[in-house]
């Protein structure tokens, strides 16, 4: 709900935020010009009577004296029957320049507020007002999500691709302002369109003294009002002894006397009136020029989001398989829930959803937020598939599903199975699913499989459960889910280094050239793309669908593609690579991971790595030519073996691009893992990491589980574990 | 004069039904580039000493801003019963504004004299912008404007 609720509104209003939001940016500086082009008013003491009187001086035919919120004040006047009107210098009374209506403001304006269309266009720029509103109230309610709290609504974000995280980084930096704007725009169509209380101004005086020929500075009402709070002072008609003074300022407005000098009527501002006026300062700028920059500034954040929005929905929407021969719910034997955020856990449903109807079944998939028991009549089993969001909140498609299975009187009667998908990276991995899987068991649902999970939407993982459920269906289950494979592109190997022969395990250093591909090809994302150290190579072996993941050791800027690959045993893909001679060529594509880089900044780096973990390592030194300090720790079997880069390292060691090498070796005479060094060198390690360094570690789980321990003991003194620095982003991991 | 005056306190727009001894007036207002957004204008009448009578037209549909139109203001408090059903859009610099109104026979050469108050947004307001005496040998007779309003012509 909430969701759709920050989508339809968005994706009709872009353009018209888009022309509200650039026009108001524009004019949000114009305040801040006019107050600097505005003669300064050096005298705070100077009262309305001085000023006028100076003013009736210079200019005889004076009307009516103006001061504009940014200072500048304007006299108007008539001179031989000719009207005229100036901006005032306050210390002399005389004009400094002819007072012009600046037409590109006007312009401006009425693009900003009606888009040139009269009432009906300041009803569309209401609605354009209204839905920036709606959208920054449930951005901020689906960023507040996303990071997993309000007191984390600052915080780091670490997941995602980049587009989303910039969009959601722009939205926290100016929320503010457009909230502020937006609101401010709706107040003030509702006051032109009167529909707001309007304020009393004071009645007319019946009665004058029918004097004429006082001057303004004898009188005591413009002795005492400074010119500060002076809004307007429209002098009597000549000739005309029943005319009067009028005198507003900040505080309310009333008539003068023009023989007495007397006050006739005096009324206060009231309390609407004040609003109104706080109002459109706050809208415009004028009289806080300050403001309405930073307004202008945060305004700019709209266009960028309603592009960005545009473009993670259409991308969300492509994302999002249409699931083919979906059975309504009531005849289905198979229920198929998703409780999906981005929509990929959707694409695990469609694979699913085929391969169940393939085996005969009829199944009916749908949001488990949609989870209504009492139409599954002829269900036999529940599957859900969930994702979890933040820190173990529902995913958006699974709004509520908790709560409708803890109020079933009874669990429903048939087996559940519940797969979870997430990232290990994370300290919630798959809670929800947890969560749905532990209130199933406290309502005594049967299950039909034990919870399982898939990391980081491991296709292997996914097919391995596949099996699992077919075991339990008694058929067999092949799910061969793709996560949406890019294009692919033929990689052709220039030259491949080997290592491990010695240990029985071969691996090699291997690199590919990167493909040519023309400017249109490129222009329309049909390239290989750009890439760095530490992104995925994805590829597909013959003979499989899926795909398997190797971290990248070059960048696009380095002119090759490289990585780092050891035989498995029985491994489909490892073998094939490593089968490659100097010639042969595999097809591959690039899958981003953006988390696994160092920072930007000058702040020290520790690579850890162990085995062909050393690549991205290897890429990210090999493109460190700031010689920002790097420090890589480095396990591997036997220095004659596996030490893989090992005359590179040398080389960047000697160039400064790496500040030091630290080496481990299991099946040498010290038998040490790199977490041992770790240990070893934990004075210096704890005052890197003091000093900000950003540690990447790379390489198997068991190794990462190694490490991660060795760190926290070596923090310990310093008071901070990898749990902390993990959620401040300093401590990353890529691991297989 | 009072049977006047209570014609005109009856209909307080001015305007009297066709069965009347009135004729229609066509009032046009041709605008000059004041190089700003549409003008409201308030057109009504006033007696020799500059008694309001009663209002003929209202160019400008929002409340909030007529007490810029402040000679009307001032005599009316700004009273929207004033221009009930006679009120229209504002209109635009170089635009042109043309009403035709059945008058009764009385307002002319009885020392009525009509008004127009103009108001521009951010620009001065224009109180008695052109004040011209309803008369017959006038009718036809352009008569320009303080500093919105060209011309001013009524005919009959």
């Amino acid at each position: 709900m909430l969701r759709a609720l920050h989508k339809f509104p968005g994706l009709i209003a872009a353009l018209l935020i888009i022309v509200m939001t650039l026009s108001g940016a524009v004019l949000s500086v114009l305040p801040a010009l006019e107050t600097v082009q505005a003669p300064a008013q050096s005298d705070p003491t100077l009262t309305v009577a001085t000023l006028a009187d100076r003013i009736a001086i210079a200019y005889p035919g004076v009307e009516q004296i103006r001061r504009a919120p940014s200072g500048r004040i304007t006299a108007f006047y008539f001179d031989a029957g000719r009207p005229g009107a100036v901006v005032i210098d306050p210390a002399t009374g005389v004009g400094v320049a002819e007072y012009e209506h600046s037409a590109f403001q006007r312009w401006m304006t009425n693009l900003h507020r009606s888009l040139f269309l009269g009432d009906a266009g300041r009803l569309t720029a209401a609605a354009g007002a209204a839905s920036l509103l709606v959208l920054s109230i449930s951005g901020l309610m689906l960023t507040a999500r996303r990071v997993g709290g309000w007191r984390r609504f600052f915080s780091r974000l670490r997941r995602g691709p980049l587009m989303g995280r910039l969009h959601v980084e722009v939205a926290r930096m100016t929320v503010a302002g457009l909230l502020l704007s937006s609101a401010t725009a709706l107040f003030m169509t509702a006051s032109t369109f009167d529909l707001l209380p309007q304020s009393s101004v004071p009645v007319f005086p019946a009665e004058v003294s029918g004097q004429t020929g006082a001057a303004p500075g004898t009188m005591g009402l413009l002795r005492d009002t400074p010119v500060d709070i002076l809004r307007e002072l429209t002098f009597p008609y000549p000739d005309d002894p029943t005319d009067v003074f009028m005198l507003k300022t900040n505080l309310g407005e009333g008539y003068l006397d023009q023989g007495t000098g007397a006050m006739l009527v005096w009324t206060n501002a009231g309390r609407w009136q004040r609003l109104t006026e706080t109002i459109y300062m706050l809208h415009t700028g004028q009289g806080i020029a300050w403001l309405g920059l930073i307004l202008g500034l945060m305004a700019l954040g709209a266009p960028f989001m309603a592009v960005t929005g545009v473009v993670l929905w259409v991308q969300a929407r492509r994302a999002r398989p249409r699931i083919k021969d979906n059975v309504a719910a009531g005849q289905a034997d198979t229920i198929l829930l998703v409780g999906s955020e981005g929509g990929s856990t959707w694409g695990f449903a469609a694979t699913l959803h085929a391969a169940l109807t393939l085996a005969g079944h009829k199944v009916h998939s749908a949001a488990m937020s949609q989870f209504s028991p009492d139409r599954y009549t002829q269900a036999e089993r529940l599957i859900v598939l969930a994702a979890t969001y933040g820190e173990g909140t529902a995913p958006g498609s699974a709004k509520g599903f908790l709560d409708r299975l803890a109020a079933l009187p009874k669990a429903p009667d048939m087996p559940l199975a519940v797969l979870g998908f997430g990232d290990r990276q994370f300290p919630g991995f798959c809670a929800y699913a947890a969560d749905v899987t532990r209130m199933a068991k406290e309502k005594g649902w049967e299950q039909l499989l034990p919870m399982a999970t898939v990391d980081r939407q491991s296709p292997q993982e996914f097919a391995r459960w596949g099996r699992d459920l077919g075991g339990a269906l008694g058929q067999p289950l092949e799910l061969s889910h793709s996560p949406a494979i890019p294009r692919s592109h033929t990689l052709t190997l220039i030259s491949r280094r080997e290592y491990g022969a010695e240990m029985q395990t071969p691996a090699a250093i291997l690199r590919f050239a990167t493909p040519k591909t023309k400017l249109w090809a490129r222009l329309t994302g049909r390239g290989l793309g750009r890439f760095s150290p530490g992104d995925l190579l994805g590829i597909v072996p013959k003979g499989s669908h899926v795909p398997r993941f190797y971290s990248l050791a070059s960048g696009r800027s380095d002119g090759f593609v490289e990585i780092c690959v050891s035989r498995h045993p029985g491994g489909l893909c490892s073998g094939q690579l490593l089968d490659l001679a100097v010639g042969d060529s595999v097809q591959g594509f690039i899958r981003h991971n953006p988390d696994f880089r160092p920072v930007r900044g000058r702040s020290p780096v520790i690579l850890i790595g162990a085995g062909t973990g050393i690549g991205p390592l290897a890429g990210f030194t090999r493109a460190n030519h700031s010689g920002r300090p790097m420090h890589l720790y480095f396990g591997a079997r036997h220095p004659d073996s596996d030490l893989f880069y090992e005359d590179d390292l040398q080389e960047w060691r000697e160039d400064g691009r790496l500040a030091s090498v630290t080496t481990a070796f299991s099946r040498s005479s010290t038998h040490a893992y790199v977490q041992d060094a770790l240990r070893a060198d934990a004075e210096r390690l704890a005052k890197l990491i003091g000093e900000g360094a950003q540690v990447l570690v790379c390489g198997g789980r068991d190794m990462a589980a190694g490490v991660a321990d060795a760190l926290a003991d070596i923090l310990i003194p310093a008071g901070l574990t990898p749990a902390v620095l993990k959620a401040e982003g300093r401590y990353v991991e890529d691991t297989y | 004069m009072k049977t006047l005056l209570s014609t005109l306190a009856l209909t307080t727009a001015l305007t009297v039904p066709a069965l009347a001894i009135a004729k229609p007036v066509t009032l046009t207002a041709n605008m000059n580039q004041y190089g700003g957004d549409g003008a409201y204008l308030a057109l009504y009448v006033t007696d020799a000493q500059g008694t309001y009578m009663g209002s003929l037209w209202m160019a400008g549909g929002k409340s909030k801003y007529y007490e810029h139109l402040s000679d009307w203001y001032r005599a009316t408090g700004g009273n929207t019963a004033e221009i009930n059903g006679i009120t229209g859009a504002s209109v635009g610099a170089g635009r042109e504004l043309k009403i035709t109104l059945d008058l009764a026979d009385a307002l002319f050469d009885a020392g009525y004299e009509l008004h127009i108050d103009a108001s521009v947004e951010d620009m001065r307001d224009s109180p008695s912008e052109v004040v011209v005496p309803l008369t017959t040998k006038g009718a036809g007779q352009p008569v320009a404007g303080r500093r919105y309003i060209r011309d001013f012509t009524y005919d009959m």
